[in-house]
Formats: C-alpha cells, sequence, structure tokens
C-alpha cells in the first residue's frame, strides 16, 4: 500500500505554558473523511491552522502527498493541494461571490489569469449558489457565506480538504443539504479532515475519527468505536458520569 | 468598450493635454498652483495604491517624500539630473524594502502608529546628521531643474505614470492580491496568495513614486531643513485626500486631491493660524459624511439604482 495523502506526526505546539497540540500523530488515506473530534479546547482548531499552514508547529511533521509542509506559509500549502475553510466564515465581504471564487482559481494550484467564467460558474452551481454570482458576499445568509467558502476552497483545486466546524450553526434543513454536499465531494474523490461536532454528521460521513483531548490523540477509529470509547466519554463528558453514560 | 469608459479615457486625455499647455496658457501663481496639484495628486494615488487597497494606512507619505528632497539636497550639484532622479528611486526602494519587511507584519493601529514613528525618526537622525555631522541644520538646492516649467512637465508624466500603475493594478493579479488582503488578510493567505510578496512590491512601488515626487519639487525650495522635508502634516493631508476621493478606484484619490489642495491655498492664505484646527474639522467631517469617499459613495449609489431596477 502506498503512503497515505497526509501522515502528520509529533505534531506540537505551545502557547506559553499551554500545550495546544501535543504530539499529534494521524493519517488521512487518499479519499477518506476523518473526522478530528473532541471537547471545546481540546487542540482540534490549532491542529488544522499548523497543518494549513497559519501556525508554525514547535515541533512535528506535515507529510502530505511526498512533501513536508510542517513550518511551511500558508499560500505554498494551498499551492500544495490543500484547502480550508474557517471555523468563523470568512469570505471576502465587500467583494461579489463571483470575485471570491476567482480568488481561489486566480492563486489556486493551478493558478490560472480570470477569465475563466464557466469553471467559477461551475464552482457556484456545484455549491448551489449559480444564481447569486453577482450579489456582495456579505448580503448573503450565513449558510450561503459557508457555501461560499467552500466554492472558494474548491476553486483552489486541492486534493485535501480542511473543513473547520463547516456544518456549525445550520438549521436541520441546511445541515442536510451540508451533509449531501461533502459526501458528493468526498464521491467524487476529495479526501476530507473535517474538526465537527454534529455527532449526526459525523456518524454519517465519516471513515474513520480522531479524537482529541488536552492536545492529544487519545482515540482513533470508526465513529461507533470511538464515540463507545471509554477515554472519549471521559474527555466529553468528565469522572463522574462515567457510568451513566451510554453512547 | 462601453461609451462611459471611452469618454472617461477622452477626457483623462483631455485633461493631460490642457495640463500640459498649462505653462504656456497661464501665469506663474497658475503654475504653482497646478504643481501643488500634480504633487498631491501623486502622493494620493501612490498612496491608494497601496495604503487604499490593503487598508494598512501608512502616515509614512512624507518619510519617502523628504527622502527624495534629501536625495536632491545632497547629490544634485554633484550628479546630472536623471541620475540624481535615478538615485532618489534607488534609494526609496531601499528604504521601502527596509521598513516593509519590518512594518508590514504589523497590522491596523500598530502600524500607522510605527509609520509615524518612523517617519518622526528619519527626520530626527537627518536633523542630528545635519548638525552634529554636516555642520548646519539647513541645505541650499541649486540645481538646473528648478524652473516651474519643467518641474511641471516632470510631475506631470510621473502623475500619468502612477495613473497608468494604478489602472493596470486594477486588471492585474498584483492588484487582486492586494484588495484580498485589504479584504481579509488571513484569508488571502489561505487563497494562495504570497501576503507578504504582494505586500512589499506594492509598498515599494507606491513608496517610489512618494520619493520621485519629493525629489522633482525640491528645487523649488532653493532651502530645506528637515522640519520642512519632513513636515508630518503633508502625511495627514495626503490621507485626507485619498480618503475623501475612495480608494476603492484608483483614479478616487486624485478627486479628493483638487477640491482640498484648493481649500488648503485658501486657508493658508486667510487662516494661516487656524490652519491645524479646520484640517481636523475637514477630516472628521469626511470620515463622517464621506467614509468610503466620493468613489465609494458614487459606487453604492450605481449598485442600489441596479438593483432597483
Amino acid at each position: 500500500m502506498s503512503a497515505p495523502l497526509l501522515q502528520v506526526r509529533g505534531l506540537s505546539r505551545a502557547f506559553g505554558g499551554l500545550r495546544a497540540v501535543d504530539a499529534l500523530s494521524f493519517d488521512a488515506g487518499e479519499g477518506e473523511i476523518v473526522g478530528l473530534l473532541g471537547p471545546n479546547g481540546s487542540g482540534k482548531t490549532t491542529a488544522l491552522n499548523l497543518i494549513s499552514g497559519a501556525l508554525v508547529p514547535d515541533r512535528g511533521s506535515v507529510r502530505f502527498a511526498g512533501a513536508e509542509l510542517a513550518g511551511a506559509p500558508a499560500y505554498r500549502v494551498v499551492r500544495a493541494g490543500i484547502a480550508r475553510t474557517f471555523q468563523l466564515v470568512r469570505v471576502f465581504r465587500s467583494m461579489t461571490v463571483r470575485e471570491n471564487v476567482q480568488a481561489g482559481l486566480r492563486f489556486g494550484r493551478s493558478a490560472r489569469h480570470g477569465g475563466h467564467r464557466d469553471d467559477e460558474q461551475a464552482l457556484l452551481d456545484r455549491v448551489g449558489l449559480g444564481a447569486q454570482a453577482a450579489r456582495m458576499a456579505s448580503e448573503l445568509t450565513y449558510i450561503d457565506q459557508k457555501r461560499l467558502e467552500l466554492a472558494r476552497a474548491l476553486a483552489l483545486q486541492p486534493r485535501l480538504l480542511l473543513l473547520d466546524e463547516w456544518l456549525a450553526g445550520l438549521n436541520p434543513s441546511e445541515l442536510v443539504e451540508g451533509v449531501r454536499l461533502i459526501r458528493a465531494l468526498h464521491e467524487a474523490g476529495m479526501t476530507v479532515l473535517m474538526v465537527e461536532h454534529v455527532m449526526d454528521a459525523i456518524r454519517s460521513l465519516c471513515d474513520r475519527c480522531v479524537v482529541m483531548n488536552s492536545g492529544a490523540r487519545i482515540a482513533e477509529g470508526t465513529p461507533a468505536e470511538v464515540l463507545s470509547d471509554a477515554r472519549v466519554v471521559q474527555a466529553y463528558l468528565g469522572d463522574d458520569d462515567l457510568e451513566a453514560a451510554d453512547v | 468598450m462601453s461609451p462611459t469608459r471611452v469618454f472617461a479615457a477622452l477626457a483623462a486625455l483631455g485633461t493631460f493635454v490642457l495640463l500640459a499647455l498649462a505653462p504656456g496658457l497661464g501665469n506663474d501663481y497658475t503654475t504653482s498652483l497646478l504643481i501643488n496639484l500634480m504633487l498631491y495628486g501623486v502622493l494620493a494615488t501612490a498612496w491608494g495604491l497601496f495604503c487604499g487597497t490593503t487598508r494598512y494606512i501608512s502616515l509614512a507619505t512624507v518619510a519617502f517624500f523628504g527622502v527624495g528632497s534629501y536625495t536632491v539636497a545632497v547629490l544634485g550639484e554633484r550628479l546630472p539630473w536623471p541620475l540624481v532622479l535615478l538615485a532618489a528611486a534607488a534609494i526609496g526602494a531601499l528604504l521601502a524594502l527596509l521598513v516593509g519587511l519590518v512594518t508590514l507584519r504589523l497590522s491596523g493601529t500598530y502600524f500607522v502608529i510605527f509609520t509615524f514613528g518612523m517617519t518622526e525618526l528619519l527626520r530626527q537622525v537627518v536633523n542630528w546628521y545635519e548638525s552634529k555631522v554636516a555642520g548646519s541644520v539647513g541645505r541650499y538646492v541649486f540645481v538646473d531643474a528648478a524652473s516651474p516649467g519643467f518641474i511641471h512637465g516632470q510631475l506631470l508624466v510621473l502623475l500619468a505614470l502612477v495613473l497608468a500603475l494604478g489602472w493596470w493594478f486594477g486588471r492585474s493579479r498584483l492588484g487582486f492580491a492586494l484588495r484580498l488582503i485589504g479584504e481579509d488578510e488571513q484569508a488571502a493567505r489561505h487563497c494562495g496568495v504570497d501576503t507578504t510578496r504582494a505586500k512589499l512590491l506594492a509598498f515599494t512601488l507606491s513608496s517610489v513614486f512618494m520619493v520621485l515626487a519629493g525629489a522633482i519639487v525640491a528645487p523649488r525650495w532653493t532651502y530645506i531643513d528637515p522640519a520642512i522635508a519632513f513636515n508630518a502634516i503633508v502625511s495627514f493631508q495626503v490621507v485626507i485626500m485619498a480618503l475623501l476621493g475612495g480608494t476603492a478606484r484608483f483614479w478616487g484619490p486624485v478627486l479628493g486631491v483638487v477640491p482640498l489642495v484648493l481649500l488648503f491655498e485658501l486657508l493658508v492664505k486667510y487662516f494661516p493660524n487656524h490652519f491645524p484646527i479646520v484640517l481636523g474639522v475637514v477630516f472628521l467631517l469626511i470620515v463622517y459624511a464621506l467614509p468610503r469617499g466620493v468613489v465609494g459613495w458614487v459606487l453604492e449609489r450605481g449598485r442600489k439604482r441596479g438593483a432597483s431596477r
């Protein structure tokens, strides 16, 4: 078997005395959806920031498609084929929806030079924003901004997509729609690493989950396995509830 | 090309032809006024190129302007004029790269304060050098390039160049990158933009124009000292002009330059003692009434009209 697409080894980052990510190791194979779970403050977003180049790790390695990316600036990570979305949506607010996607197309992996209206339209159609291309990003609803962020990430033509709580804050029908979108990406062969709290989505989407607590990995396996793992239950609910909890 | 664009292009061309002929048509006063207009036109447009698009508000305009003036004061009599300009541009580019590398990691208020502090530092250093090493604080500028007509012509070319650069920014990848940085720098980085490189490049280009402007007008003064060449008020005026015009388009700052240069001209003449107060009031009025400048106001109206149709 060839090496997995993403190999994280011993990744660490401390903020002062707080070890936000502590010797984290895991893999994500080509075409897999891997969930990164854990209670609030367990270091999931920091881990994504380290992989995507927003933060520089103190130690450890991030191997992606054969290249070492630990410590590389974000734009180089993007060009290597990793795109991300943000926990709090970050679209280019006073630009049009179309320009937001153009940003991805013009600076992404293929770095094409403008004039690719078909691609923009195809990407916007893919996330269901086809009819809104000319609107300002700030005028979109929350879910549509999330869709736009996804379209922009896809415009970078990534091989690995990092989703930071992309499904958080959606209402039930939007959630169904969101899960369907991610599944469609999966079926098209995209590798996804998602930080998520929505358990239904994790169960139905993830092939494998990595659970973090206090910066370190405490469990790994299928969603069903990790969610019944005693250490995971303890991390989420605390010691006293261990017997009562039946996840 | 749409009719509006053809009209705009023709109007711009007509203005430039008229400006080129102006020294022959008017008198000394009009030429001197036009020099002032074009000087601030260059400074504000150059400021808008970098600061307007990236929203990194710089108060270092006069630092580069002053470096240009001092280059002329020091080298003006030793080198032929084109070489003096070249030297000024090179020194300015070097300084901009240095300052850029140090400061462009800062954001928001920190960047504003740093640029302001750096200007003061530069002024003090020049002051110290002139008084301790060179022996006298001021310098006389005697060069052949001092005729108003010649200065006027050079500034006109410089203005055309900086506007052309702005036009190119509007359609280039670099310009797009700067806009993304202005919108959300972190998101821009995660869109594959090498933000440090883009900022450094644009900051340097913009600074070179400021340095050249300072070099070209230096011969007008015949005498300069650090307080004249590094007068912080100039930096503030440039910001106010660019904000009044609006920085959403490359031609925006010029729209702010014309009314404010004329206003300041009147103020200096009739209320010389109250100049800073009025400057402050004008600043407040602009920020409250036209936060995105004339350009922003026009674009907003256009969008609303488009949406209601």
